[in-house]
């Protein structure tokens, strides 16, 4: 199972990677134009995954929409470890105080909004747009990744090799850098691709309702919002887009789970 | 017992504090005057200065967080700047939408999820549990907003068992109401229902191997037996958090499902609300939800505490 999955993971994650990266040089078709002629065919030889209600071909925009699905929750999970991995290791070295108190119930604060609700707020101040999804995905990434590196800090605050660290007379601060850090780096990369995966699914939902990315932006939760309304008698236009989100986010977890198994042998053979 | 749910219960107002001070303070700074905005560009400058005073916005910023905050605890929510009716009004009605399709979806939700769970791991690495997991992987990953879609075509649109979009009301009776909710509720359930059923699972595989399975096992109980009367009981604890949690998510991503539906909930309520400015009404839902996750963490927290005595200690 572990090797199958990490193959089919890494092999579908790649995928979409690639179809982001092609995207910049070459689409099949611009999306920019539209051909209302076109419109709505279905899958065949020269539109490969059919045109949308605009005549836009649906490949190209699924293509694009890659673009800003990666885009999205790379930052987001880049706010989450550059604001929570520090809080997570600074709250680990002075455990107990009130400052890791403070830290720890920011936490559980964050984690009582949903980044739907993070969302709504900020989209009330600023407006929807791709970056104000990114922003409130990035918020709620912020105490997964603390948590999850207090606790993993704390274990290994107990351990030998900490001690003669501190024996050695190293500040706290580098006792973390150099010797906690690299020992949950592992934890981090698995939690990373699982955050990436939620990422893509939340960055859908936001576009979705129109609290994510603007026309002409291409998005995949966009897309699936114009087809509502034709969904029943043109489905590629639903399926589509659909599919593609649960192959991304399948791809991911798969990977995640895999790199879990790989990288902590502990976990070896069990499935969580 | 009781310190530890007093603490929490001091844990729980400074939560509920912080929160609305949060949500106050970001309403606060969002741009534009509500007063010249609902009057349109055109207004005087003296007719704008009126309403201002009537809203009640010329009073200083802690004044009105605190005539804010005093008016939720004794059920005033204000009063809505575009409908001019009492916002608690508009919220209570449309809670009767939002939290029944919570609790439907959250039932839906864990009879899927457990009896799939259990026989995953009861079956452990053999066909049945292969097939439950990676249906799970693949619920996991379904945006629930378009299995929403995908059911509707099929479900509404296909064979015409339900309507596809609209609320009939409870005024309409409890089965047609319950009617219109299935659908959004399946919408809603079958994702988390895939994350529950993978930590049922995973939490009951941990029970099999302790001591007092061994145990149970060795007076003579079969295995169905020692897995239903011992592992089952204990493997709820982490399951029970999950659960918690999930109401949170339920409520919040009913937001989402209400707009495939067009369901007159929460969601709608305060979508409608960002567009036309209505900032008391934005105000007073995202608090309510953020009150509701709070408490039933607390709730969450407490039930597992009477449960376990060994987790009073720790936070």
């Amino acid at each position: 199972m572990g090797n199958r999955g990490l193959i089919f993971g890494a092999g579908l994650s790649a995928v979409f990677v690639l179809l982001a990266a092609v995207s910049f040089v070459w689409t099949p078709y611009q999306i920019e134009t539209f051909d209302i002629a076109e419109k709505l065919q279905a899958p065949n030889g020269t539109h490969w995954l059919g045109t949308d209600h605009f005549g836009r071909d649906i490949l190209s925009m699924i293509m694009l929409g890659a673009r800003t699905s990666i885009a999205v929750a790379i930052v987001a999970v880049g706010i989450g470890i550059a604001l929570g991995v520090p809080l997570g290791l600074w709250a680990a070295a002075r455990k107990g105080s009130l400052l890791d108190e403070v830290i720890m119930r920011g936490n559980d604060l964050i984690f009582a909004f949903p980044s739907l609700v993070i969302a709504i707020l900020i989209t009330a101040i600023f407006g929807p747009s791709a970056v104000n999804a990114i922003i409130a995905i990035g918020i709620f990434n912020i105490p997964v990744f603390a948590r999850l590196t207090r606790g993993a800090a704390l274990s290994l605050w107990e351990r030998d090799f900490i001690l003669s660290a501190r024996v050695c007379g190293k500040s706290a601060l580098r006792i973390s850098w150099e010797h906690i850090l690299p020992n949950i780096l592992n934890l981090l990369i698995v939690q990373g691709t699982i955050q990436f995966s939620l990422g893509i699914l939340a960055e859908a939902a936001l576009s979705y309702v129109g609290l994510g990315a603007q026309p002409p932006t291409a998005s995949w939760g966009r897309m699936l919002a114009d087809a509502q309304t034709l969904a029943s008698l043109y489905p590629h236009v639903a399926l589509v887009p659909g599919v593609t989100i649960v192959l991304a986010v399948l791809g991911l977890n798969l990977l995640g789970d895999a790199l879990r198994d790989r990288l902590d042998p502990r976990l070896r053979g069990r499935q969580t | 017992m009781i310190r530890f749910a007093l603490r929490r219960l001091i844990s729980l107002t400074l939560s509920l504090i912080v929160a609305s001070i949060v949500i106050f303070a970001v309403i606060e700074i969002i741009p534009g005057d509500p007063a010249a905005f609902m009057l349109g560009v055109n207004a005087r400058p003296d007719t704008v200065a009126a309403l201002r005073e009537e809203l009640g916005l010329t009073a200083s910023a802690p004044a009105r967080y605190l005539a804010w905050v005093t008016g939720m605890l004794t059920g005033d929510f204000g009063t809505s700047y575009t409908y001019k009716t009492p916002v608690a009004g508009m919220i209570a009605d449309r809670i009767w939408v939002s939290f029944p399709l919570a609790i439907y979806a959250l039932i839906l939700s864990t009879l899927i999820a457990f009896p799939a769970g259990i026989y995953a791991a009861a079956r452990r690495g053999r066909l049945g549990d292969v097939s439950v997991m990676a249906a799970t992987q693949l619920g996991v990953a379904v945006p629930n907003f378009w299995f929403a879609m995908i059911i509707v075509s099929i479900f509404s649109l296909k064979l015409g068992w339900f309507n596809a979009i609209g609320f009939p009301g409870w005024d309409a009776g409890f089965w047609p109401a319950i009617k219109a909710l299935t659908l959004p509720a399946i919408a809603l359930a079958l994702p988390q229902a895939a994350i529950l059923a993978r930590v049922m699972r995973s939490s009951l595989l941990d029970m099999l191997n302790e001591d007092f399975m061994r145990t149970a096992r060795a007076k003579g109980l079969s295995r169905r037996q020692a897995l239903w009367r011992h592992a089952v009981r204990n493997a709820m604890i982490p399951v029970l958090t999950i659960l918690g949690l999930q109401f949170a998510f339920l409520l919040a991503g009913g937001i989402i499902i209400e707009q495939v539906f067009y369901l007159p909930g929460l969601g709608r309520l305060i979508f409608q609300s960002i567009q036309a400015r209505d900032l008391i009404v934005v105000e007073s839902v995202v608090m309510l939800l953020v009150f509701t996750v709070i408490v039933v963490n607390f709730a969450v927290d407490i039930a597992y505490a009477a449960v376990d005595p060994r987790l009073r200690g720790r936070r």
